[in-house]
C-alpha cells in the first residue's frame, strides 16, 4: 500500500546489509494491518443477509480480525525478505566494469536446467501419477480434467506468445480465434461428418485465415490502438456468432459434436471400441486420458515450432520487429508479411486449441469466447514474462491451477466460518497475485529474453544484473 | 549479392552508368511531414566510391533526407535514382535489397537482442549466406563486438551501440552505406576510431559512404565531396578541401572548434 517505504527501506539496508531492523518492521506492519482494517470497515465487516423476506446486516469482525492478522504477517515477511535481499545485493555491481563480464549463469538458464525436464517428466507421466496417488480411474477423475484445463491455456499462451510476445503486437482478441477453431470443428464434423483428425488442420487453417484478415487492417497500427481493435475484432466474431443463428444456432450453441476417436477407434463400450480393442475393460476415463495426451501433443507441438522459428529468419524478424519497426525496414525486412504471418501463426495455434475444446466439451456456445477469456490468456503472457515459453507454462499453471485449488482447501472453511466459498475470492485473488507480480517481478516471471543463438564461447553476461528499460 | 552481377547485360549496363552518372542521385526532391515542408527541392549526388558528407545545423533536414533516400518518409515530389534505378517510390524493404545499407539516426540497435543477433539481423537480406566470414570482418574492424558477442544490445555503452549499427549495417555487404551522426554524443577517441573505420571501407573495400554530420571538420577533412543543407535546401557544395576554407561554412560550423 505505501510502497515507496518499501524501497527507501531497503535503500537504506543495502547500506547497512546484514542488519534486519525488526522494531521498524513491526512498526510498518502495524500501519499496514491499521490501513487494512480501515479499508475492511466499509469492505468486509457488515454482509447482509436475508432471513426470508427480512433482511438484516450480519457483522463479521472475525474476519476482519483474521483479514488484518495476515496483513500484519505478510507486512513483516516482506521486511524480512527485503532485508536478507537487499544485503545479498550489497556487493559491488558488477557493471561498473568496462571488461566484459563473464557472470553466472542467467536466472534463464538456471531454471531451464531443471525446471524444462521436470515439468515435461511431470507433464507426460502426469496421469499416471495421479492414478497412483488418489488409487484409481474415477478418483483422478478430477485432476485429470484439471491438467487438460491447464494444458489447454499453457497452449493458448503459447500461441499468443508467438502475437505478444515475440512479434510484441498486443492482441486483446485472441479468444476469437479460439472460437473459430472451435466453431469449425463443430460445424465441420456436424454437417459432413468429418473427423477430428480432418478438422484439427482445417481450424488451424481456417483460424489462421481469420489471422490475416485481422491482420491487414491493422498493419499500421501498435501498442494501444492495435490492443483496442483487435479487441473489437474479438467481440465481432462473438457477436457473429450469436446472431448468425442460421449457421450457429446463436446463443444455443452446437450440441453433440462428435466425440474424438483414438485414430478412428471410438471410446465406447461396444465392440471395436478402444477398449475392446486393446482387451481393456471398458472406462470413461480412458477417454480422458487420451485427452489429455492429446492436448499435451498439441501443445508441445506450439512449443516446438515456436522454438524453431525463433531461430529462423522469420522469428528473428518478429523479435526484431517487437524491437524496432523502423529498424527492420530498413534492414530489408518485409514488416507487412512479418506481422501477417505472427498474426496468422498465433492464431493457428489457437484454433488447434479451439477445435480441442470443442471436442473434448461436445458442445460449444458464444459464451466460452468471452473477452474474460482473452484477458486471461494475455495475462497468462504478461505475468509469465512476454516472450519465454517456461514462464508462460508456469503462469498458465498458476493462473488456472491456483484458483481451482482454492476449491479444495478446505482449512479455509475452518478459518474463515462455513459459509466461506473460496470461488467467490477468486477474481479478488486474482487481482493480489498481480499487484503481487507487479510489485515483484514487473517484467513477469522469467522476465529475460534467451538469445536464440548461443556460442559456444560463452561470453554470456547475465542479463538479470541489467535492469531493463533504464538504460 | 545482387542479381546484376551474375548478368552480364546488367553489369555492362551498371559499368557503363558508373562513368555517366551517380550511383545515388536525387532531384528536386521535396519532403513532407504532414504540411510542413521538410525538404525543399534538394539536388545531390553520390559518385561511386567516394565519400560525401552532408553537413547543417541542427533540424535542417539532413535526417529527413537520409530517411527518404530509404523511402520513409516517402518524397512527394522530385525522384531519386540508385544505380540507374527509380527508386522513389519503392518500399523500404526493397531498397535495402539493392545493397545500400544505413545506419539509422539513434542507431537503432535491438536491445533486447544479443550482438550477435543484431548483426545476424543484418544479414538477412542474404540469408546469413557469407555470414561467417562478414562476422569475422566486423570484429576485425570493431574488436570490442567481438568481445561482447553474447551481451545483448540494450546493454552496450553508447560508443559500442555506435559500431554495433554500424556493423549491422556493413553485414548486408552494401555498396552504399548511409551513416546518420556516427560521431553524436561520443568521446573524441571513440569519433576518431571511427572515422578511422570509415576511410578505411572506402580506401580498401572502396565502399560508397554518404555521411551526415554535425561534427563539421572531421566530416570534411574525411569526405570527397561535402554539401550544406540550411533548413530544407542545399545551400554550398563542393570539394571538402574547398569547403573547409570556405568562409561561410567556417563562420557557421567551424568556429565553435571541434579541432
Ligand atoms: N516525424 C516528424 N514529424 C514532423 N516533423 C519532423 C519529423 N521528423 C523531423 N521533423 C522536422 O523536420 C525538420 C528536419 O528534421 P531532421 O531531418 O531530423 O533534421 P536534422 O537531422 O538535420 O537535425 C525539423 O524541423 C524537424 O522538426
Ligand atoms: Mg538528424
Amino acid at each position: 500500500m505505501n510502497a515507496p517505504s518499501i524501497t527507501t527501506s531497503s535503500a537504506q539496508d543495502t547500506a547497512v546489509p546484514s542488519r534486519f531492523n525488526l522494531a521498524a518492521a513491526l512498526k510498518d506492519a502495524f500501519i499496514t494491518a491499521l490501513i487494512a482494517l480501515g479499508l475492511s470497515i466499509p469492505i468486509l465487516s457488515y454482509k447482509t443477509e436475508q432471513n426470508g423476506s427480512d433482511l438484516f446486516l450480519a457483522s463479521r469482525w472475525r474476519l476482519v480480525a483474521i483479514f488484518c492478522a495476515i496483513v500484519f504477517v505478510l507486512r513483516v515477511l516482506e521486511h524480512a525478505f527485503l532485508a536478507t535481499r537487499a544485503a545479498r545485493k550489497a556487493l559491488p555491481d558488477p557493471h561498473q566494469a568496462t571488461e566484459p563480464v563473464h557472470a553466472e549463469p542467467s536466472a534463464y538458464q538456471k531454471v531451464s536446467r531443471f525446471a524444462i525436464p521436470m515439468f515435461l517428466g511431470v507433464a507426460v507421466s502426469f496421469p499416471i501419477l495421479v492414478y497412483l496417488v488418489q488409487g484409481g480411474l474415477n478418483e483422478s477423475r478430477y485432476w485429470v480434467d484439471l491438467g487438460i484445463l491447464i494444458l489447454t491455456y499453457v497452449m493458448l499462451g503459447w500461441g499468443l506468445n508467438i502475437v505478444v510476445g515475440l512479434a510484441g503486437l498486443l492482441d486483446l482478441g485472441y479468444v476469437a480465434f479460439y472460437a473459430v477453431g472451435a466453431y469449425s470443428y463443430a460445424l465441420l464434423s456436424t454437417t459432413f461428418g468429418l473427423s477430428f483428425w480432418i478438422c484439427l488442420p482445417l481450424a488451424g487453417i481456417l483460424a489462421a485465415f481469420w489471422g490475416m484478415i485481422l491482420g491487414f487492417p491493422v498493419l499500421r497500427l501498435r501498442g494501444d490502438y492495435l490492443a483496442i481493435v483487435t479487441l473489437a475484432f474479438g467481440e465481432i466474431i462473438r457477436l457473429v456468432l450469436i446472431n448468425w443463428v442460421d449457421l450457429t444456432n446463436g446463443g444455443a450453441g452446437i450440441s453433440s459434436i462428435p466425440r474424438a476417436s483414438f485414430f478412428g477407434l471410438p471410446f465406447t463400450a461396444g465392440e471395436g471400441g478402444f477398449a475392446d480393442t486393446f482387451g481393456l475393460e471398458f472406462h470413461g476415463m480412458h477417454r480422458m486420458i487420451f485427452l489429455y495426451y492429446l492436448i499435451l501433443a498439441l501443445a508441445l507441438l506450439t512449443n516446438f515450432v515456436t522454438m524453431r522459428l525463433r531461430r529462423l529468419p522469420i522469428g528473428r524478424a518478429w523479435e526484431a520487429l517487437r524491437e524496432d519497426e523502423i529498424a527492420c525496414r530498413s534492414l530489408g525486412i518485409n514488416t507487412t508479411n512479418t506481422k501477417l504471418t505472427a498474426f496468422a501463426i498465433g492464431a493457428m495455434f489457437g484454433g488447434f486449441a479451439g477445435s480441442f475444446f470443442a471436442v473434448r466439451q461436445g458442445f460449444v456456445s458464444p459464451e466460452s469466447f468471452n473477452f474474460l477469456e482473452s484477458a486471461i490468456i494475455l495475462a497468462i503472457v504478461v505475468l509469465g514474462g512476454m516472450g519465454s515459453q517456461i514462464g508462460v507454462a508456469i503462469a498458465a499453471i498458476v493462473l488456472v491451477g491456483g484458483p481451482e485449488m482454492l476449491r479444495n482447501l478446505t482449512f479455509l472453511k475452518a478459518v474463515f466460518g462455513e459459509g466461506f466459498d473460496p470461488n467467490e475470492y477468486r477474481l479478488l485473488l486474482f487481482g493480489m497475485g498481480m499487484v503481487a507480480m507487479m510489485v515483484w517481478r514487473p517484467r513477469g516471471l522469467i522476465s529475460e529474453r534467451e538469445p536464440s543463438v548461443i556460442l559456444k564461447e560463452r561470453k554470456a553476461i547475465s542479463g538479470s544484473l541489467v535492469k531493463e528499460g533504464h538504460g | 549479392m545482387s542479381a546484376g552481377t551474375s548478368n552480364p547485360m546488367q553489369s555492362h549496363q551498371s559499368a557503363a552508368a558508373a562513368t555517366h552518372q551517380p550511383l545515388l542521385s536525387v532531384r528536386g526532391v521535396k519532403t513532407y511531414y504532414g504540411n510542413i515542408i521538410a525538404l525543399k527541392g534538394v539536388d545531390m549526388d553520390v559518385n561511386e566510391g567516394e565519400i560525401v558528407t552532408l553537413i547543417g545545423a541542427n533540424g535542417a533536414g539532413k535526417s529527413t533526407l537520409m530517411m527518404t533516400i530509404f523511402g520513409n518518409p516517402r518524397a512527394r515530389e522530385g525522384t531519386i535514382t540508385y544505380a540507374g534505378r527509380d527508386i522513389t517510390k519503392m518500399p523500404t524493404h526493397d531498397i535495402a535489397r539493392l545493397s545500400i545499407a544505413q545506419s539509422p539516426e539513434g542507431r537503432r540497435i535491438f536491445p533486447r537482442m544479443t550482438v550477435f543477433e543484431n548483426l545476424q539481423m543484418g544479414a538477412s537480406i542474404n540469408g546469413l549466406a557469407h555470414f561467417d566470414q562478414d562476422l569475422e570482418r566486423v570484429c576485425t574492424l570493431f574488436p570490442r563486438l567481438k568481445e561482447r558477442l553474447q551481451q545483448r544490445g540494450g546493454t552496450l555503452s553508447g560508443g559500442e551501440q555506435q559500431m554495433l549499427a554500424i556493423a549491422r549495417a556493413l553485414m548486408s555487404r552494401p555498396k552504399l552505406l548511409l551513416l546518420d551522426e556516427p560521431s553524436l554524443g561520443l568521446a573524441p577517441l571513440i569519433v576518431k576510431q571511427i572515422f578511422t573505420i570509415i576511410k578505411e571501407l572506402n580506401e580498401k573495400d572502396g565502399m560508397t559512404v554518404f555521411l551526415v554530420e554535425q561534427n563539421a571538420y572531421h566530416a570534411l577533412k574525411l569526405a570527397h565531396r561535402g554539401y550544406v543543407m540550411v533548413t530544407g535546401n542545399i545551400t554550398l557544395s563542393g570539394t571538402g578541401k574547398e569547403l573547409l576554407e570556405n568562409p561561410q561554412v567556417r563562420a557557421a560550423y567551424l568556429e565553435g572548434g571541434h579541432h
